[in-house]
């Protein structure tokens, strides 16, 4: 297929024209995504959570350099939330990696939520095969950044770096958004702020208080100090980089690289079921009505909702 | 069959700061339902096109107030197209003298605003004017 | 304040009185809108009387000029000594045209110089870089090195004649090739007298003309500061500006309290990292103001701001010296307030916010011409603006005495209320950890943005009136002249900055360059090595490439 060519030769315009598509679903998308499926897996999956203010295009802004000085190419996914009052959308991460632009290294993407909880757009999983089948060697996913139950990045990320600043009162607020469970390692950006010393005690604390860790890795803390600072930046930056590319190395040394992505794909499974199985019942049951006839029996009490899910699961699941 | 969603631009070319405009601008776009990518200040036409492309935008609007739009309108146009951008729609505004109107929709500018201009009226234009293209 | 109990009882019976008789007139008559309130939506009530100022104190509050806390002005004399300075912003093309310009508005009776820079200067990049194409002397002079600028200043009377230049990140290097142009000239840098914008924490703030980050670039403010106060003590070396804080949308006390708030940040620096003492510098400190176009608010801003300051500089930073405590200032009437459609129209309004300025007891005054919303002004505009400011002082009799408005209730009332909501943004602010603190978490971007959409969209609901925008409207387009800049003008100034690369002292330039990069590491006042690289024929963006390389390179980080 054409198409399927176009984005493994890295064809900027495809791409983003099949991220749309899939967006918007398109029908034609998801035939498009059978052909790329088998491209991929390549790609090093990092997700940035954290919460609002936190720092975390800028972050990745310099990550990206960082990764590009190595030779890696980048794809870059920036979720932003739609608004539920108007549908509408301010896609302002990119403002913070406008000086990639120009680099055919760097594919920048913004998307919005419409209306998906936990941190991420329904777009997002599908948008990163086709960065992964693009060639990227790196796809980096930030999440919305609300401080919300951000925690969809764990179904799609490889690595979840979680960034956090002092003096914010995050530290409770991370905790209770169950943030912290998902972290493979925290930033804890600003850190020439004060309140750095206190949240490094209190996520040292938090993590000593853990059993034990999945492949025996412990969230290293990273502090990363005023980006201004060159020198000490550039160290913590060092770092990080580093510290990614660890944790990954760990998934493959411990074999646990297919339980991450296992999970990704148990989810797409549940999410390709759930579409193809479930959606066209629904539909048909609606169109007939058999909906809203059902629906009435419920309010005479004539039966019970168990009893009538049995009987359509019987009469289609024959089918 | 799904609806596109409008996806629109708002692109700060050339060295001038006056962003009130374009900010005012995003979120009027994102109040009237349209997925708004804001680009910040200081982008070369160069930056603006590239990253229209990778955002796959329906329409980019340029605002300008250093009077350099006589060379950044343009040459961001002659950058989407030559990135392969033929569909995606070019519109203008900021301290523009009428008198460059003509030259500006010579150079493929779909629409130029004037200063003001109220927000419904761009809006309204937007509406008319602007068709999320489904070739593909 | 001077209203005895009994004439409070008595007048607040008078008032009932009235406001009875409101109501019944109102119901007979309904009112022609719901809301009175001002351009920035502060509400304004039907009267005011006695009781709405009678806890301002006269003697503390309120005073006379030159005395403590200066709300009727710092000049005893008023303007009746000398009327305020007319300085007409300006610069366009190459420095000779601007030159030119200048001769003409010095000799149509203008007193003070003030320079518009083109955007690669502004920004600190030479004509030749790539992100300057197409804006070459657009949107005012273009100057490369020191030879431009001996352009520029050719048979200006530089110890006679007060210069004001516009320009902040690049700021040290401009001011260096003033200082370099005088020395030049045989005149001692005691003589030469001007100002430097010279604030980044507006541009953090509203205008977003950016090099280095907030720290290093209120670092190179004070390296200005403690150079001026003690080898240029007649340099203003810093304004301190609302008037781009209220072109990008603000409010009038926004406008008010973060100008204000960025002047304490400013001499806490100065004062920290120079170890100088507040008054060493402080009667150097000047600002810049927006005129806009509600006439008593602006008034009212002006008043209330000398009154803050004073008591800032005296019981804050614990000023001894009273002309410390003196907020002097410039004005520029609003451009944000003028129109494209009908232009005639904003000489009106132009000449109200000049009218407001003087009433508030400006220094020194901007008016804009009405063509800016289109252009730089053409030359018939330039003259009309200039001629506002001449009826203003000679015609209409409003320098005849000292602050004519204090005293009115409501003009009393309305200062008090700015500057109680003044503070309480000043404090607020300080909670934050100051100015510096607050930018980093996008307050006053985030406060700014929120006060522009809300003042759109009663623009576009016509609950704020623009004449010929969304009241009185006419298809008829007004026809009037504009300034047109040739756009060839690029070629000429590269090729002329190519000629002083080719022929100045390479290595000598080099040498100046690499002493500089050496101070900034160092963190050595950068003054010195400025004025000797650019009598090196060093570039303005040579310069300003040496500080993003030490101190780093700031992106704006757009808050929406």
């Amino acid at each position: 297929m054409e198409i399927t060519k176009k984005v493994r030769d890295g064809d900027v315009r495809t791409v983003s024209r099949l991220i749309r598509n899939i967006e918007d679903r398109i029908p034609g998308a998801k035939d498009t995504i059978k052909h790329i499926f088998p491209h991929t897996g390549k790609a090093h999956v990092i997700g940035f959570t954290g919460s609002p203010g936190a720092g975390k295009s800028t972050l990745i802004d310099c990550l990206v350099a960082e990764l590009r000085k190595r030779d890696k190419t980048v794809g870059v996914l920036l979720v932003d939330p739609t608004s539920p009052f108007t549908g509408g959308a301010i896609l302002g991460d990119r403002i913070r990696m406008q000086r990639h632009a120009l680099d055919p290294g760097v594919f920048v993407r913004s998307l919005a939520t419409r209306g998906a909880l936990g941190g991420l757009s329904k777009a997002v999983g599908d948008a990163i095969h086709v960065l992964d089948a693009m060639g990227k060697d790196f796809v980096i996913v930030e999440t919305v950044g609300t401080g919300q139950q951000e925690v969809e990045i764990i179904n799609h990320a490889h690595t979840v770096v979680v960034v956090l600043i002092p003096g914010m009162g995050d530290e409770i607020q991370a905790i209770k958004a169950g943030i912290l469970e998902i972290a493979d390692i925290f930033v804890i950006n600003k850190a020439d702020r004060d309140g750095a010393g206190k949240l490094y005690r209190e996520l040292m604390y938090m993590l000593s208080m853990a059993d034990e860790f999945p492949g025996g890795w412990k969230p290293p803390i990273i502090r990363a100090e005023n980006m201004f600072a060159a020198d000490s930046f550039g160290k913590s930056l060092h770092e990080l980089t580093d510290t990614i590319n660890a944790h990954y190395q760990n998934l493959v040394d411990k074999h646990l690289l297919g339980d991450r992505i296992l999970r990704k794909a148990m989810l797409e499974l549940n999410e390709a079921l759930h579409n193809a199985i479930l959606d066209p019942v629904l539909t048909e049951l609606v169109e007939t009505g058999d909906m809203r006839r059902m629906a009435d029996m419920l309010l005479k009490k004539e039966t019970d909702p168990y009893t009538l899910a049995d009987e359509v699961a019987g009469k289609y699941l024959r089918e | 069959m799904a609806k596109r969603k409008l996806r629109i631009m708002v692109a700060k070319p050339g060295l001038d700061g006056h962003d009130r405009g374009a900010r005012v601008l995003a979120r009027c776009f994102r109040d009237a339902g349209y997925e708004t990518i804001y680009t910040g200040c200081h982008q070369t036409p160069e930056e603006i096109a590239a990253a229209a492309i990778q955002e796959d935008i329906d329409c980019v609007g340029l605002s300008c107030h250093s009077g350099a739009h006589r060379y950044l309108f343009p040459q961001t146009v002659k950058q989407l197209r030559e990135l392969g951008g033929d569909d995606i729609q070019v519109i203008g505004g900021g301290v523009i003298p009428t008198a460059d109107f003509q030259m500006l929709y010579d150079a493929g500018l779909k629409g130029v605003f004037t200063p003001g201009v109220t927000l419904p009226d761009i809006v309204k234009w937007i509406e008319e004017n602007i068709v999320p293209n489904i070739r593909d | 304040m001077y209203f005895t109990k009994e004439l409070l009882d008595k007048t607040s019976r008078m008032r009932k009185k009235w406001e009875d008789e409101v109501k019944k007139a109102v119901a007979k008559h309904a009112d022609l809108k719901g809301d009175w309130s001002t351009v920035s939506s502060l509400p304004i009530n039907r009267l005011y009387g006695p009781e709405d100022i009678k806890d301002t104190n006269f003697e503390e509050d309120i005073g006379y000029p030159g005395q403590f806390p200066y709300l009727r002005g710092n000049q005893v004399t008023g303007y009746r000594g000398r009327y305020w300075t007319f300085r007409m912003f300006s610069g366009f093309g190459t420095a000779k045209d601007t030159n030119q310009r200048w001769h003409q508005l010095l000799n149509a009776g203008q007193t003070g110089l003030s320079t518009a820079f083109d955007f690669p200067t502004l920004m600190g990049y030479d004509t030749d870089d790539p992100k300057a194409r197409g804006e070459c002397g657009k949107c005012g002079v273009a100057i490369d090195t020191l030879e431009d600028f001996l352009v520029l200043v050719d048979g200006i009377p530089m110890d006679k004649i007060t210069t004001s230049m516009t320009i902040n990140p690049p700021a040290t290097a401009l001011w260096a090739m003033y200082c370099a142009a005088a020395e030049i000239k045989g005149i001692p840098l005691t003589k030469i007298g001007g100002t430097i914008q010279n604030d980044m924490l507006k541009e953090f703030i509203a205008q977003k003309t950016l090099m280095c980050p907030p720290d290093p670039s209120v670092k190179l403010i004070s390296d200005t500061v403690e150079f001026g106060t003690k080898h240029v003590p007649r340099w203003n070396t810093i304004s301190i500006s609302g008037y781009h804080i209220r072109e990008a949308g603000s409010t009038a006390v926004q406008e008010l309290a973060f100008t204000l708030r960025d002047g304490m940040e400013y001499v806490e620096d100065v004062i920290r990292r120079k170890g100088l003492h507040v008054d060493e510098f402080g009667p150097r400190l000047s600002f810049f103001f927006n005129s806009h176009i509600d006439f008593f608010e602006e008034i009212a801003k002006m008043r209330a701001a000398r009154r803050i300051w004073a008591k800032a500089m005296r019981d804050r930073y614990k000023s001894t010296d009273e002309r410390s405590w003196w907020m002097r200032f410039h004005t520029q009437t609003a451009g944000c307030s003028l129109t494209a459609q009908q232009p005639y129209n904003n000489v009106i309004r132009t000449a109200t916010e000049a009218l407001a300025a003087v009433l508030g007891g400006t220094q020194s005054l901007h008016t804009n011409s009405l063509d800016e919303v289109w252009c730089l002004p053409s030359d018939f505009a330039v003259e009309i603006a200039l001629r506002t400011q001449q009826v203003i002082a000679e015609e209409t009799g409003v320098t005849n005495t000292i602050d004519p408005l204090a005293g009115s209730y409501f003009v009393e009332a309305l200062t008090n209320e700015m500057e109680e909501q003044a503070w309480d943004y000043i404090h607020k602010i300080d909670d934050m950890g100051g100015m510096v603190a607050a930018i980093d978490r996008g307050f006053p971007q985030m406060e700014l943005a929120d006060a522009a959409y809300k003042y759109q969209q009663q623009v576009d609901s016509s609950e704020k009136i623009m004449v010929g925008v969304n009241k009185y409207v006419t298809d008829e387009e007004q026809e009037i002249p504009l300034l047109e800049i040739d756009d060839a003008l690029e070629t000429e100034q590269i090729n002329r900055l190519n000629e002083v690369r080719r022929k100045r002292d390479g290595k000598a330039a080099k040498k100046s360059l690499d002493d500089l990069k050496n101070a900034c590491k160092k963190e050595e006042n950068v003054m010195p090595y400025c004025i000797e690289a650019v009598k090196n024929l060093c570039s303005v963006q040579e310069i300003c490439d040496v500080y993003r390389e030490v101190f780093g390179e700031f992106r704006d980080p757009a808050m929406y």
